[in-house]
Formats: C-alpha cells, sequence, structure tokens
C-alpha cells in the first residue's frame, strides 16, 4: 500500500471538509473491505484517507414517513439482523445477509457499498427494485438521487470530489405486493453472483392483475440496471407461462455482461431470463399471499 | 500512535497509516497466531475478534482498530487452560497442517458467543468464510459441536 494522510474526524461536517479539502485525491473509509483491498493491489493510491469510524449519527436504521432509512455506517450484519428491516423490507434484509461472509458484513457498510459502484455487489440490485434513494452530501450541500440514477459506470458512482453517501432511503412497499432477490453462485456461497435479480411486485386489489413492478439486475453490465423493458411487460397483466416467458426474454435484450470466471457473457445473458422468470414467480406468489392476507 | 487492547492487554504502538491491523499484530506485537492466507479477506486464516465481532484483519487497517478491543488466538486459552473450542479441535482432531486453524477456532469462539448451541446448518453456514484444504471440514463442525455440548462428544 502507498502512504497517505489519514484523518478520522468525528462529526460529519469536520468529515465534509476534508473532503473537500483533498477533493480528487481523498477517498473516503467506512469498513474499508472494499477500499483496503483496492489500496492492497495497488489499484486506488490516494493521497488521504478520511475515515468515517468516529462519525456520529449515520449509523441509525429507522422508520420514517412510509420508508426505512438506513444510515451510511450501518453495516450489512446491522442490516440483515435489524428486526426493523425483517419486519418491513424482509427482502433487503435478506439480501444483506447474501453478502459475502460474516466478516465482510461485520465491517462492509451501507453506504460504502453503494459508493463502491461494483457491479457485483447484492445490495443495489435490491434497492434498485425497491426504488430507493441516496442521500448525499457535502460541505454546505445536500441532494437526492434515485438509485438507479446513481451507478454510472463501472466502480464510478455519481459522487462529485467532496461529496459523500451519508444513507439511502427505501420505501415501504404498498399492499399486495411481494419481492424477491435470488443469485446464481456456481462456485461457492460467498462468491459474487454470476447473474443476480430483484423484482418486487404490486398487484390490483383483484390479486390477479399486475398494478406496478420493477426488475433489477446485477453482475450483468458496467452497473446494476434496472430492466425496463421487461417491467413495461408486466403493467396489468396476468401471470402465466409465457409471460414469465417474454419477460425474461426482454431482459436478456437489456443486458450487456462481460465474459470472466464466473460465466461467459452469453452464459449470463441466458441465465438473466431464467433468474428474472424465477424472481418474477416467487415476488408474484409472495404479492398474491399478501393480497389474500389483506382480504 | 495508537493504543490497542490486544487480548486484554493495553498496547501503544507507532503504526503507519497503511499497516495492516494483522501486520500490526504480526510484526509490532509479536502476535503470530493470525496468518496472512489470500490478502483479500476471503480465506478466514486472518480472523480475529475487533470489540467481540469477528472480521478479516489483513484488510482492516491498524489505525480503525485505535481505541478498541482485539482478540486474537493468543488470547484464547487461560493460563495453561486451553479454551473449550482449543481442547475440542485437539480431541475431535479439527485440524491437519494447522494453517487455518487459529481462524476456524476464533470463528469458532465467536460462533460459540453468538449461539451457544448451533445447529450444524449454524455451524455451517457461520464457517463458511473460513478455508480448509486438509480436513474436508467434518472434523472442525464436529469439533465446534463437542465444545457447544461436551456432554454430547
Amino acid at each position: 500500500m502507498n502512504a497517505f494522510d489519514y484523518r478520522a474526524p468525528r462529526t460529519l461536517d469536520e468529515a465534509l471538509a476534508s473532503l473537500q479539502e483533498y477533493g480528487d485525491d481523498a477517498r473516503v473509509i467506512a469498513g474499508g473491505t472494499a477500499l483496503v483491498t483496492m489500496m492492497r493491489q495497488r489499484l486506488v493510491q490516494p493521497r488521504c484517507v478520511v475515515s468515517l469510524r468516529d462519525v456520529e449519527g449515520l449509523g441509525r436504521i429507522e422508520a420514517r414517513n412510509g420508508a426505512v432509512r438506513l444510515g451510511a455506517l450501518v453495516t450489512h450484519r446491522e442490516a440483515e439482523t435489524s428486526p426493523l428491516l425483517q419486519e418491513r423490507l424482509p427482502v433487503l434484509a435478506e439480501t444483506f445477509r447474501r453478502v459475502g461472509t460474516i466478516r465482510i458484513r461485520n465491517m462492509a457498510t451501507v453506504g460504502g457499498a453503494l459508493a463502491h459502484a461494483d457491479p457485483n455487489q447484492d445490495p443495489p440490485v435490491t434497492l434498485i427494485a425497491l426504488d430507493a434513494s441516496v442521500e448525499i452530501q457535502r460541505a454546505g450541500g445536500r441532494r437526492e438521487l434515485p438509485i438507479a440514477a446513481f451507478f454510472r459506470d463501472y466502480y464510478e458512482p455519481a459522487l462529485e470530489p467532496g461529496e459523500l453517501v451519508t444513507a439511502v432511503t427505501v420505501p415501504l412497499l404498498p399492499p399486495a405486493s411481494g419481492a424477491s432477490f435470488i443469485k446464481f453462485l456456481p462456485r461457492t456461497a460467498d462468491d459474487y453472483a454470476t447473474v443476480a435479480v430483484a423484482v418486487t411486485v404490486t398487484l390490483e386489489p383483484d390479486g390477479k392483475r399486475c398494478r406496478e413492478a420493477r426488475i433489477a439486475l446485477g453482475s450483468v453490465a458496467t452497473t446494476p440496471l434496472r430492466g425496463r423493458a421487461a417491467e413495461a411487460l408486466l403493467a396489468g397483466a396476468r401471470l402465466d407461462e409465457s409471460l414469465v416467458k417474454s419477460v425474461g426474454e426482454a431482459a436478456k435484450g437489456e443486458v450487456d455482461p462481460l465474459d470472466d470466471h464466473r460465466g461467459s457473457a452469453a452464459y449470463k445473458r441466458e441465465m438473466s431470463a431464467v433468474m428474472v422468470g424465477r424472481a418474477l414467480t416467487q415476488a408474484w406468489a409472495r404479492a398474491r399471499g399478501a393480497a389474500r392476507e389483506a382480504e | 500512535m495508537i493504543r490497542l487492547t490486544v487480548n486484554g492487554q493495553s498496547h501503544d504502538v507507532e503504526v503507519p497509516t497503511y499497516r495492516t491491523l494483522l501486520d500490526c499484530l504480526r510484526y509490532d506485537l509479536g502476535l503470530t497466531g493470525s496468518k496472512e492466507g489470500c490478502s483479500v479477506g476471503v480465506c478466514g486464516a486472518c480472523t480475529v475478534l475487533l470489540d467481540g465481532k469477528m472480521i478479516s484483519s489483513c484488510i482492516a487497517l491498524a489505525v480503525f482498530a485505535d481505541g478498541r478491543e482485539v482478540t486474537t488466538v493468543e488470547g484464547l486459552a487461560e493460563d495453561e487452560r486451553l479454551h473449550p473450542v482449543q481442547q475440542a479441535f485437539m480431541d475431535a482432531g479439527g485440524f491437519q497442517c494447522g494453517i487455518c486453524t487459529p481462524g476456524q477456532v476464533v470463528a469458532a469462539k465467536a460462533l460459540l458467543d453468538a449461539i451457544p448451541n448451533p445447529s450444524d446448518t449454524e455451524i455451517r453456514e457461520w464457517m463458511l468464510g473460513n478455508l480448509c484444504r486438509c480436513t474436508g471440514y467434518y472434523k472442525i463442525v464436529e469439533s465446534i459441536r463437542a465444545a457447544a455440548q461436551p456432554s454430547r462428544a
């Protein structure tokens, strides 16, 4: 690793001031699982590392206006084991549970996973399907961005120098909704996915037709992405085999995978259709269950 | 200068900012029980507890542990008496070459701290991040089961 200045501010304002001072030369460290690994491999050589470890107030999970807000310093393990998240957004708690190993989840943070912008990560996929928004702060300013617009390119988040992810806000699903996150892991349980898919489905009050659905995919492009063409086939539709098939086919047209040791691009493209079909079927069944319960 | 409490003992250590916690333990404090395997947080050979939670010390900066409590494999035995997990690994033969064992033992201790009587599934889920290339894992699972329930072993 290269030598670097290390700042450990105690307040958010101090952290933002340090980021402003160093601009492009600064990197933020929270849990460090991604950054330290990249620094050890000399993929990143920052002049200054700003640690959020001692910054107060960024580690809370709270219910707020029909949403759950996760502070940037919430660890994956805290998210996975949070009774609030397990009750309100079980699919998101489950997604965090599926990341890496407990050792990694004890360190890796919600905000870090977003700012890292690795297209192979799981939480962004589910957060896109849940239509979350990312809270971003800089010295003297604050903005919210829909998460689907947050991932610009391979390891490139929509963050300007001096900006910091401070929270992600996840709206609860409406009544008669279901969600699913699945990933295909041909190697080991703690590996990155070959293809990961999250789907949310909201049914009409009759419990039969789809009112709204969102489909998100990971590991199949330079960013996690939303399958809008596939979603468009779902509005007003009833679930049957041919619908599942055509939605999967539509998703195949939206992905642009890279060849790697987890599968060829062609294989990942085919698997995108399979996994979208499975996640859709599961989310739909859960939505139907929720609709029935509401009757 | 950072202050670490390692296995109950406080240390003031002068480290460069890029020092990993693992290197600090091994080279600054002479605690060579924790091993470097993969160097990317996957294999588990460098597993230590930070404030009671298991982490990969090879991808943690030493400065990240400033003011905190670290537990390594050297801190498990009390005086001359092995920790129950260590004893169980001895009794059940939960190792062969031994390189992964410090990490296995520390991870198993963390498991039993969190879930005193885990099911086999819970053991396997918890331990999936600690790789062993010798044992095939059966003896490791057996060792942990024995440590949890000495009477059933």
